[in-house]
């Protein structure tokens, strides 16, 4: 069953051996700045979880750290 | 005087090799064997009772082995049970570990053996139980003997223990509060070993990780639009009353909760409970942590298949990685059975 993390601290995740991780933006609020618009959260949100969603569909055959773009 | 009950297998009590491995378990009055070097090595204690079982006995039969040594013990009065010790012999190493924990569980005592490492007792046992690191063979009988007899004399003493590097078994994965005899702050500590760091100087971390563990990658998921998506979190986020009373730190539980009927988590419905950091982004929005109302649109929008009726919660901070990993497995087992294809796992 292939499992996405969706991490802040990346090495951490990297050092314990998660094998794919998706960046988040801070450790309290890991998908959507409460400093931000809702809708800007939103997008962050959707963005980055549809990332994850892709990334388990990933024939990865080493541990990824996957790009985002917002 | 303190009391302590010993086991050892056939070999050890001279009853014979591998002939004699069936041999049923006994129980005599005082040593035998290595009981003889431990008694000489212990302080203010001594070995009243000698447990004997074959290896083979302890190896095949081991239910019914088991309960008849615990049958032996339930009238007598021990403080300390010693097991081994068992060197490499990987039959005797597991009966020693299984037998230590079925005593630990019953009776509460401190149980202690003793093992090389390349015994596969170790792997199995050492979290139960203070395994000392022990030679490959009998001629480190006597050292091994005192490693475990010093250890006790501590315990049957109640003075304070070191750490496992220190006092020579296997570390345990557990971590204790420990005051220092020359006290530094953390605060100090840190930046000293950070400044070590920055030099290229050696330092010694009072936090070690374990060696990676990788898991085999599994395998994609094929067609997502088919797969059953489940969200699992170390944030915390719980339905407001913590049900489940899921610790804020050194989390040893978990949760699961319906989640199919909501476009979204509710502020006031759900929050968290990591006391890692600040709740406030969480209380007033749990999605930033547990992304249901996206995960939501995303089944509407057909790029999943569906998302699994339930989420799964717990906390992660001060959690060891043996808590985590069973936490993980005891999940992962749920998960299996509702035929989940994929998990997200959100962490803070």
């Amino acid at each position: 069953m292939p499992v996405v993390q969706l991490a802040n601290l990346i090495p951490v995740a990297v050092t314990v051996g998660a094998n794919k991780i998706v960046p988040t933006i801070s450790i309290p609020y890991p998908l959507g700045d409460p400093a931000t618009p809702k809708e800007a959260q939103h997008r962050l949100r959707k963005h980055r979880v549809e990332v994850a969603l892709d990334a388990l569909t990933d024939d990865a055959k080493e541990q990824t750290v996957y790009k985002v773009k917002i | 005087m303190k009391k302590v009950i010993h086991y050892i297998n056939q070999f050890f009590a001279g009853i014979g090799g591998e002939d004699k491995a069936d041999h049923q378990p006994e129980i005599r009055e005082g040593s035998v064997g290595p009981g003889m070097a431990l008694n000489e090595a212990l302080k203010d204690a001594k070995v009243t009772h000698t447990v004997v079982c074959g290896d083979n006995t302890m190896g095949t039969d081991t239910e019914k082995a088991t309960a008849t040594i615990l049958e032996f013990l339930k009238d007598k009065e021990f403080d300390i049970f010693i097991a081994g010790p068992a060197f490499q012999a990987g039959r005797y190493g597991v009966a020693c570990g299984t037998i230590c924990k079925a005593v630990k569980e019953e009776f509460g005592v401190p149980v202690l053996t003793s093992m090389h490492e390349e015994n596969p007792g170790v792997e199995m046992f050492k979290s139960e139980m203070p395994i000392f690191i022990g030679g490959p063979s009998a001629t480190s009988m006597r050292k091994n003997v005192a490693d475990i007899a010093a250890y006790a004399n501590k315990l049957l003493a109640g003075e304070d223990t070191g750490p496992a590097d220190e006092e020579g078994y296997f570390p345990r994965g557990i971590r204790h509060q420990v005051w220092l005899k020359e006290p530094v702050t953390a605060a100090d500590r840190g930046v000293d070993m950070l400044i070590k760091k920055l030099k290229g100087e050696p330092f010694e971390t009072e936090l070690p990780i374990s060696a990676r563990d990788m898991i085999p990658i599994a395998p994609p998921i094929k067609d997502l639009s088919k797969a059953k998506i489940a969200l699992v979190t170390s944030g915390g986020i719980v339905p407001v009353d913590n049900p489940d009373r899921i610790q804020s730190a050194s989390a040893t539980r978990w949760g699961r909760y319906r989640i199919d009927h909501m476009d979204r988590l509710k502020s006031g419905e759900f929050k968290t409970i990591h006391a890692g950091f600040d709740p406030a982004a969480a209380d007033a929005d749990p999605n930033v942590i547990l992304p249901l109302d996206v995960m939501q649109e995303f089944v509407k929008e057909g790029k999943i298949g569906s998302l699994h009726p339930y989420f799964y919660s717990t906390v992660g901070t001060g959690t060891t990685q043996r808590e985590a990993a069973r936490m993980g497995r005891e999940i992962y087992e749920h998960l299996k059975e509702d035929q989940v294809d994929g998990v997200l796992l959100v962490s803070t």
